[in-house]
């Protein structure tokens, strides 16, 4: 099959399944619980895009996702508060005065605008200064996952103004609507496939274009594309800021669809387990992604409520087998494209997470 | 299945007339590259002006690979690279290639996964706008139609750059540096691994470029130096040995000392003998 048509079936079908399918199957409580796996996947979905084209080995989207998240429970606790009101949780730890940083928060607009805005912001130009200075690999991977680290600390230490370990939660309302009411919470799961599928429709004409080319150009040959006059930088800081873009939205849509976000969301232990749900699925793949991270998701909530304290351990040994023995993920398995007679080999990238570290270097 | 270099087609890709380019020079003043104390060149001054076509020779090690990295602003130099009155040294990478010096490495450092077309197509676009890079490619721009022809290419354009024979690799560098419409050209051992047919066409093309632009070729081949070459610069532990024509150059008591000096270098000697003993 012609792979445009391909990408477009699979697309239907996954359009189909989540409109369709899903609502009429599950009950409430499992519709709100995929809807919840469905923020998580468009994190998913920016990851698959800087690290599968750009190979950038985002380990720290927790920061982006939380700053989504916490930004959009900010807005829901200060609607809850109503007029002028200041949130439940200062009045009890803290003197009950709201920091100044809070008040923009209270308009819906600006609220949707800084989760758009501010996080991918945030990614540019912290993106540009690190591969300006050429950190790549394994380097930039610590990098970013000290910053989830640092950024899980820092809203532990500021109960007063962040909720601290317990986080942000308790909220009544989403834009103006009943959270307590189920159909609301339909709706919430419609928006969430929704955006989810225009995220990955977004990525598919992205990779396409050519910006997509120019990223999978850099992700090989960075020096290369350096000497045509090209600054690599700017183009790996820029997908790197469309992921966080779309971790951020994830995130705001996380906070009322599951009812809380607190530091456990954003640090990083939740950074590397949407980093295996993509490897698993296939990280250079369009669709790979979705599923894997929807699955690995799927997997938590089940395995670890029954076995709590072999979950992490079945996870990394997951990621580990998928690493070595499938580079290209799950994918691969099901979606194995036979060696074209021209080329011989699969186009795509067989090498294994370290690829960024030692691509683009000294020829 | 391999087809050979247009020249002619050279026409289309270089569009511009070639007045424009009749006084660019390119000037290399006192360049100095040291690694941990090493110095790996040492002093070097080189002009090269348009319609020149020169050959930076030495043996291995002498420093010439490391000199066009620091043209490039790939190794940190000393010293002074000017080119259209612009100081280079000092500047980024990518500012350099958008002064218009591109480069080629020696070994060929071609977008492997990407098709023939999108690698000239990438080559021709740094200065395309955010709006358009955000769009699919929709029409092939007309250099890197005339660039797939003169360097033959163009039955394997959509076929990944990774499969390509190893010529075609070089070749399309070639072609990469033509979309690039750099207007000095550093091409470190371009025709290393070609067979001689290949070579021949190779030489007669970046004889052709030489006409209009500003090109160094930094080869080992005194075969092919000598037909080619339209002077030359000889290199050796890292400073210049010798300069001039290639008749001047082959004569000259220091050059023949160091290539014969160094027989394991097989290569560059015995040519240089066959010359001395036509
Ligand atoms: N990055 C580097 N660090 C240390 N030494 C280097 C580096 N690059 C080149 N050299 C040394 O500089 C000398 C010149 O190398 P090079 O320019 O590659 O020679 P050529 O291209 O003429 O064969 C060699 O002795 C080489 O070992
Ligand atoms: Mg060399």
């Amino acid at each position: 099959m012609n792979p445009a048509l391909k990408t477009w079936a699979g697309f239907g079908g996954a359009a189909v399944l989540l409109f369709a399918v899903a609502p009429a199957a599950l009950s409430d409580f499992r519709l709100n619980l995929l809807a919840k796996f469905l923020c998580l996947a468009m994190v998913a979905v920016g990851i698959g895009f800087a690290w599968g084209r750009g190979g950038m080995l985002v380990l720290g989207q927790g920061v982006f996702f939380g700053l989504g998240g916490y930004l959009m429970a900010m807005h829901m606790k200060l609607a809850d508060a109503g007029p002028g009101g200041v949130p439940d949780f200062m009045l009890l730890y803290g003197n009950g005065v709201l920091p100044g940083w809070w008040e923009p928060m209270r308009s819906p607009v600006v609220t949707v605008l800084a989760i758009l805005v501010l996080p991918a912001a945030l990614a540019l130009v912290l993106g540009y200064a690190v591969f300006r200075r050429r950190v790549r690999g394994a380097y930039f991977a610590i990098l970013s996952q000290a910053l989830a680290a640092a950024f899980a600390l820092l809203l532990i230490g500021q109960q007063t103004v962040t909720g601290g370990t317990n986080g942000l939660n308790g909220f009544r309302s989403f834009f103006g609507y009943d959270l307590a009411d189920p159909l609301n919470k339909q709706t919430l799961y419609y928006i969430c496939a929704g955006v989810l599928l225009a995220m990955v429709a977004g990525v598919r004409l992205l990779m396409n274009s050519r910006y997509g080319e120019l990223l999978v150009a850099v992700r090989d040959q960075e020096n290369r594309v350096r000497f045509l006059g090209y600054d690599p930088a700017l183009i790996k800081a820029g997908a790197y800021a469309l992921a966080a873009c779309f971790a951020a939205v994830g995130g705001a849509l996380f906070t009322p669809v599951a009812g809380i976000i607190s530091p456990a969301d954003v640090g990083v232990v939740p950074s590397i387990s949407l980093l295996i749900g993509v490897a698993i699925g296939g990280r250079a793949t369009l669709l790979g992604p979705v599923i894997g991270s929807i699955a690995v998701s799927w997997a938590e909530t089940g395995l670890s409520e029954r076995f709590p304290s072999i979950w992490t351990y079945f996870l990394g040994g997951l990621f580990i087998v998928v690493v070595a023995f499938l580079p290209n993920g799950l994918a691969s398995l099901t979606f194995r494209r036979r060696p074209s007679p021209a080329t011989g080999k699969q186009t795509q990238p067989a090498t294994s997470v370290d690829l960024p570290a030692t691509s683009g270097g000294h020829p | 299945m391999t087809e050979d270099i247009h020249v002619e087609a050279l026409e289309n890709v270089l569009t511009e007339p070639a007045a424009a380019f009749k006084h660019d020079y390119l000037e290399i003043r006192d360049l100095k590259v040291v690694f941990d104390g090493f110095v790996a060149v040492d002093g070097v001054d080189l002009t090269v002006t348009s319609g020149d076509l020169r050959f930076l020779i030495g043996p291995n090690g002498a420093g010439k690979t490391t000199l066009v990295d620091a043209v490039t602003g790939l190794a940190p130099a000393a010293g002074s690279v000017r080119f259209g009155g612009v100081e280079l040294l000092g500047r980024s990478s990518h500012r350099i290639a958008r002064s218009g010096v591109g480069r080629t490495f020696q070994t060929a450092s071609v977008f492997e996964e990407l098709t023939v077309l999108q690698n000239l197509d990438i080559a021709a676009g740094a200065g395309r706008k955010l709006r358009t890079l955000l769009r699919r490619r929709t029409s092939v721009p007309t250099e890197v139609e005339a660039a797939l022809e003169t360097i033959g290419l163009g039955k394997v354009a959509h076929l990944p750059a990774g499969v390509l024979a190893h010529g075609q690799k070089q070749w399309l560098e070639i072609g990469m540096l033509l979309v690039q419409n750099a207007h000095v050209l550093l091409l470190d051992e371009p025709v290393a691994g070609m067979s001689q047919a290949e070579r021949e066409q190779t030489g007669l093309l970046l004889q052709r470029i030489g006409q209009q632009r500003t090109v160094v070729v930094v080869e080992h081949d005194m075969e092919f130096m000598r037909t080619y070459a339209s002077s030359v610069t000889v290199m050796h532990q890292g400073k210049v040995l010798a300069e001039g024509s290639v008749s001047e150059v082959t004569e000259d008591e220091r050059v023949i000392e160091v290539y014969l000096g160094s027989r394991s270098h097989g290569r560059g000697t015995a040519v240089i003998e066959n010359g001395e003993t036509k």
